[in-house]
Formats: C-alpha cells, sequence, structure tokens
C-alpha cells in the first residue's frame, strides 16, 4: 500500500539530486534546470501533504509555484542569452568579470 | 478485472481507429491531390504482379507500409544516435494517446455494466488534450537537432516557434469554449450538445462558438505542421526540414504522426462543435424529428448510429484539411508569426472576453 | 495507489532527474527533465491532483521545457567536457546530498507514516482548486497576474538586441 510518505520520500530524494546539478554543474542552462527539479520536489510534497490532510491548499500552492517557475524561465533564459551575447559563454566559472 | 478488461478493449479499439484512419488518409491524400491537380494518382500498387486487376486503396494501403519499412534506416554521421532515435517515438506517441479522452459513443450497458464509450473518464479531459498537443512539439525539436543538419536544425527551430505561438492562440479559444460549456469533461460537453435549438436546430457549439470553431481548426492545422503551416518542412527552402535526416521506418512514424494528428483535430472539431457523436435529432430511445413526431428505434441501433455520426463527422474533417492542404499555398515565416501573434491571438482574447461578458450578462455564473 | 504503479514511476522520475544533472549534453539534460516532469504529473494523477497533473505538462512540460530547448538550439550549445578537476566537490556534494536526503526522507517518513485523510470523490477536481484559487487566495492570484507581467516585459527586454534593425 501506497501512502503519502512514499511520496515525500521521493520528494526528498529529487530534491537533493536538484540541489548537487546546482553544487556541481558549471552549465548555467544544467544549473537551471536543476532548479526546476528542485522546485518540483517541493511540489510534490505539497501534493502529497495536501493529500495526507485532506485540504486543497497545497494544490493550490503548487498553481502558484508553477506561475513563478515559468516567469522564473523566462526571465532566466533571457539574462543567459543576454550574456551569451556579451561574453560568449554560459559556464558559471568563466562569468567572472565581477569577482574581485 | 472486467473493468481491465473493458479499457483495454476500448484503447485497442480507439488506437486502431486512430492508426487505421491515419493510414487510410495517406492513400486519401495520393488520391485527393491527383483528383485537385487532375492527374491519376497512386495506380501502380500490384501485388508481386500476380494479381492482374487494381485492387484500388488496399494495394497502396499495403505497398506504402512495406516500402517504407523494408528502407535502409539511415543514421548519419555525428549525430546523437539515442536521441536521434528517440525523436520518431516523441512525434507520435502524444498524437496517438490524444485520443483517449474524446468521447466517441453514450454510455452503454454491456452485461449489466455501464461501459462510458470513451478510453478515459477524466474530469480534465479538454486539459489532457491541450497537455498531449504542446508534448508534440518534442518529435520535431529532437529530431532537428539530433540530426547534425543545419536545414533540420532551421526546421526544428522554426517548428517549435510555430507550435508555441499557435498554442497560446488554441488555449484562449479553448477557454472560451469551456466558458460556454461551463466543464472541462468532454462527455459533458458532447451531452451538451444534444438539444436542439428554436425547435430543429441541433444545439451544436460551431452556432454558440463560431469564432473560437475556426480559430481552433485552423491553429489544430498549424500544429500539425502541414501545408499551408508547413514552414518546419518546407520542402522547397529545408530540404525536408527536421525530418531530412530520417529515413524507412523512422520517417514512416513521422508521416504517420502528421495523419494522427490530423485524425486528432478532426476528433477535437467535431467533438467542441459538431456534437461528437450526437446524430441530429436521436435521442437515447429514437428520433425525435422536428414537426414530424418520433420514431422509435431501439438501442443498439442507437448506438451504431451514433458511431456512425461520429466516424463520418471526423472522416469529413480530414477530408476537409487535405482539402486546404492541396489547395492553399505556403505561408512564409514572418506571414505565419503575423497571422498568429497579430491575428489569431488577439481575436481569441477578444472572444474569451465577449464570452464571458454574455455570459455574466445573462447571470449564468454562479 | 498501487506498488505496481508506484514504483515504476518513482524509478522513472529518480532515474531521469540523475541523467538531468550528470548528461554532458544540455539537450539530454532537458529531455531528461522532461521524463522528470512527466514522471511527477504521473504522481500528482496518484494523489488526486488531476488538475495539477494536467497543468503540469501543460505548463511544465509543454511551455517552459521548450523554452529550454529553444535557448539550448537558439545559442547551439555543445556538449560540455568531461569534468575534470573538481572531483572533489563532486563526490563530496553527492556524500552530503546522500547523507541529508537519507535524513530527510527518515524525518519525512516516520512523521508522515499511517494513513492520511479520507478524501472526497471531487478531490483536486477542476471545481475544487478552482473555488479555492479564487476566493481564499485571490489576492495572490492576481499578483500572479502582475508577476507574469513583470516577467514578461523583462524578458523582452533583456533578450532584445541593441542594435536589431527597427530600434531606435
Amino acid at each position: 500500500m501506497i501512502t503519502s510518505a512514499h511520496f515525500m520520500v521521493l520528494s526528498a530524494v529529487l530534491f537533493f539530486i536538484g540541489a548537487v546539478g546546482v553544487v556541481t554543474r558549471r552549465n548555467l542552462i544544467v544549473i537551471f534546470m536543476s532548479v526546476e527539479i528542485m522546485l518540483n520536489a517541493g511540489n510534490l510534497a505539497f501534493v502529497a501533504i495536501a493529500n495526507r490532510l485532506g485540504t486543497i491548499d497545497g494544490q493550490t500552492i503548487v498553481f502558484f509555484v508553477m506561475t513563478v517557475a515559468a516567469a522564473e524561465a523566462a526571465v532566466g533564459l533571457a539574462v543567459i542569452i543576454a550574456m551569451f551575447r556579451n561574453a560568449e559563454t554560459i559556464k558559471a566559472d568563466e562569468l567572472s568579470s565581477l569577482r574581485w | 478485472m472486467s473493468l481491465w478488461a473493458i479499457g483495454a478493449v476500448k484503447s485497442l479499439l480507439v488506437l486502431v481507429f486512430v492508426l487505421q484512419l491515419s493510414a487510410f488518409l495517406l492513400w486519401i491524400e495520393r488520391k485527393g491531390s491527383a483528383l485537385i491537380q487532375n492527374r491519376i494518382g497512386a495506380n501502380r500498387a500490384n501485388i508481386f504482379g500476380v494479381v492482374p486487376f487494381n485492387l484500388g486503396f488496399l494495394n497502396t494501403l499495403v505497398a506504402d507500409p512495406i516500402k517504407m519499412f523494408t528502407k535502409e534506416d539511415f543514421i548519419p554521421a555525428g549525430c546523437d544516435r539515442f536521441l536521434h532515435a528517440l525523436a520518431p517515438f516523441m512525434a507520435l506517441f502524444p498524437a496517438l494517446i490524444t485520443f483517449a479522452a474524446i468521447p466517441f459513443g453514450d454510455s452503454i450497458v454491456l452485461g449489466g455494466e455501464t461501459v462510458e464509450l470513451r478510453v478515459v473518464d477524466l474530469d480534465v479531459g479538454l486539459l489532457y488534450i491541450l497537455a498531449m498537443v504542446s508534448m508534440g512539439v518534442y518529435g520535431a525539436v529532437i529530431a532537428g537537432w539530433a540530426s547534425n543538419n543545419r536545414w533540420a536544425l532551421l526546421g526544428s527551430i522554426r517548428g517549435s516557434a510555430q507550435m508555441i505561438s499557435y498554442e497560446l492562440a488554441m488555449g484562449l479559444a479553448l477557454v472560451s469554449v469551456v466558458l460556454s460549456y461551463g466543464t472541462l469533461d468532454m462527455q459533458d460537453m458532447v451531452h451538451a450538445q444534444g438539444r436542439t435549438v428554436l425547435g430543429f436546430l441541433p444545439a451544436w457549439g460551431v452556432f454558440f462558438q463560431p469564432v473560437a470553431f475556426i480559430i481552433i481548426f485552423v491553429a489544430g492545422m498549424a500544429e500539425s505542421k502541414r501545408v499551408p503551416f508547413d514552414i518546419p518542412e518546407a520542402e522547397s527552402e529545408l530540404i525536408a526540414g527536421y525530418f531530412t535526416e530520417y529515413s524507412g521506418g523512422k520517417q514512416a512514424s513521422f508521416m504517420l504522426a502528421d495523419f494522427a494528428e490530423v485524425v486528432v483535430v478532426a476528433g477535437l472539431v467535431t467533438t467542441l462543435f459538431f456534437g461528437g457523436w450526437q446524430f441530429p435529432w436521436l435521442a437515447a430511445d429514437g428520433f425525435h424529428l422536428p414537426l414530424m413526431g418520433t420514431i422509435e428505434v431501439s438501442a443498439l441501433v442507437v448506438t451504431l448510429l451514433q458511431l456512425m455520426a461520429f466516424s463520418l463527422k471526423v472522416l469529413f474533417f480530414c477530408w476537409l484539411q487535405i482539402l486546404v492542404r492541396w489547395t492553399v499555398p505556403r505561408f512564409r515565416y514572418d506571414q505565419l508569426m503575423d497571422l498568429g501573434w497579430k491575428g489569431m491571438l488577439p481575436i481569441a482574447l477578444a472572444n474569451v472576453v465577449f464570452t464571458a461578458a454574455l455570459i455574466l450578462a445573462r447571470g449564468e455564473g454562479s | 495507489m498501487s506498488p505496481l504503479i508506484f514504483y515504476p514511476v518513482a524509478a522513472a522520475a529518480v532515474l531521469s532527474a540523475l541523467a538531468v544533472v550528470t548528461a554532458r549534453s544540455p539537450v539530454r539534460s532537458a529531455m531528461a527533465l522532461v521524463a522528470t516532469l512527466v514522471s511527477l504529473a504521473a504522481c500528482f494523477a496518484m494523489l488526486q491532483a488531476h488538475l495539477v497533473a494536467a497543468l503540469q505538462i501543460i505548463v511544465y512540460a509543454g511551455a517552459v521545457m521548450v523554452l529550454f530547448l529553444f535557448v539550448i538550439m537558439l545559442l547551439n550549445l555543445q556538449d560540455d567536457p568531461p569534468e575534470t578537476g573538481r572531483a572533489g566537490l563532486r563526490f563530496g556534494a553527492g556524500g552530503v546530498a546522500v547523507v541529508l536526503a537519507g535524513g530527510f526522507a527518515k524525518v519525512l517518513w516516520e512523521h508522515s507514516a499511517g494513513d492520511g485523510a479520507v478524501l472526497a470523490e471531487s478531490f483536486g477536481t477542476t471545481k475544487v482548486v478552482a473555488r479555492s484559487l479564487f476566493s481564499d487566495y485571490l489576492v495572490p492570484f492576481e499578483l500572479t497576474s502582475v508577476l507574469l507581467l513583470v516577467a514578461v516585459v523583462g524578458a523582452v527586454v533583456l533578450a532584445r538586441r541593441d542594435d536589431a534593425p527597427g530600434q531606435d
């Protein structure tokens, strides 16, 4: 029998996979995608809690998370395009002109 | 147990319907284009020269797949082999499973159990269709990227831009349809179209949402990437666009996906705007003809008539799309984007506002 | 919820998430992320969140990921070179993540063991979610539209070429 606890564990595992991606990868787009995995792990936890408590709020929150993620993707990818135009690279450790 | 069995039978039935119709459309397209261009069309398919006479479309139906799947499966050098192999499936799969939410008949009683004549009973049926349509873009995008070919890549960039653009107009048009039906459930929509208005006119969605019908039909054709919206493959500019580097069975999969999308668009338009499986004036107990009284019909005949009505309507819209494909020239890229963003999107938005205002004015909102 | 459905879906989600993080080709990463998102949509559907599952595919898999792919193709990103040098960082991060994930999983498992609430048949349908969205969460919902407007304007300004024809 699968309960919401199983989904919570899955969400924890996914969250840390995403975190490893953010920390170890150098490609900005891949870092970005790892952030999306973390956001989605959070969404899964919200939905699992909504299912467990029998309240709909968890599902409503997911709606907002998705909207914010969509807005973030639009702006973030625009930033990446602008960076690529100026620096010809999207490697996080080569974009260091602001580092002193 | 029987639930699983019924589900399996229904999905198999729908899958076979879509696949068969897609293959059949290939033949219709050959003969139809010949008719329009004053040619004879495919007439040489012959079974090993044994059958001395032409069996009509049967020969072409058999010959085309055999020819396609026995050709060399060419894989270009320096491509991403995994993604190259994945792309045809990504194109075909969403197109085939979209039909699951489209009802093809009223619920029937079978051995004491009520069976809904559609594959899944979804509360969010229309959103499911929109979701699957939006997944269809990956086939084209991945195919172009994985082919290691400039033309293919150009084709897939065009394709992804086009499909995102027209999805917006389609989504907005669907919003106004949802507003006027008050449900996302497609079976409920078809039931709502079973009434008559003014005593004789079937209450088909097209009479209430004509603008949404045109937008969804056009956007649907754009989603299936066929002429006049075929700039992702534009054979005179990009060789064959995103599937330039595909041959044999994989290319057949792309063609099949195209035709399956044609069938899906036809099914969607039929269900939303032309009464789905509703036969005009036919209720569960028989015909209720205006001015002429009632004719009793048995339940089995009613079900058969509904299935037939649905198939004929779908076939008609498939034919309409093929007709458009062979009579209208291809758009230029900027014309296509203009039509999507400056033409259809504002109209769809205005339609949503108009519909919402009308519903509010009539006090139908709860 | 049958284990026969949950475990394959969960395995697909975890494996494709690992592929996102480890793949060297950005396009492969993106396709793996699409697989993760679709698996999560299946999880939402299992948790009686049908509307959220449909939105997940429309918004995330259908729109956001296409945008990612579009940008990857626009920039014509090639495969990343094999990671060298920072082996310590990678194994360190991996180790810490495994320990933390284990701890989180243990706590979550213990605190959410046992049966949850009994759900109504209509739980997670469009009507129920929409009622919550347009009553309790109306102000955040309206603010979201402002956020999206800001994002659209910001994206256009950022990605615009200064020397593009037609600009002043």
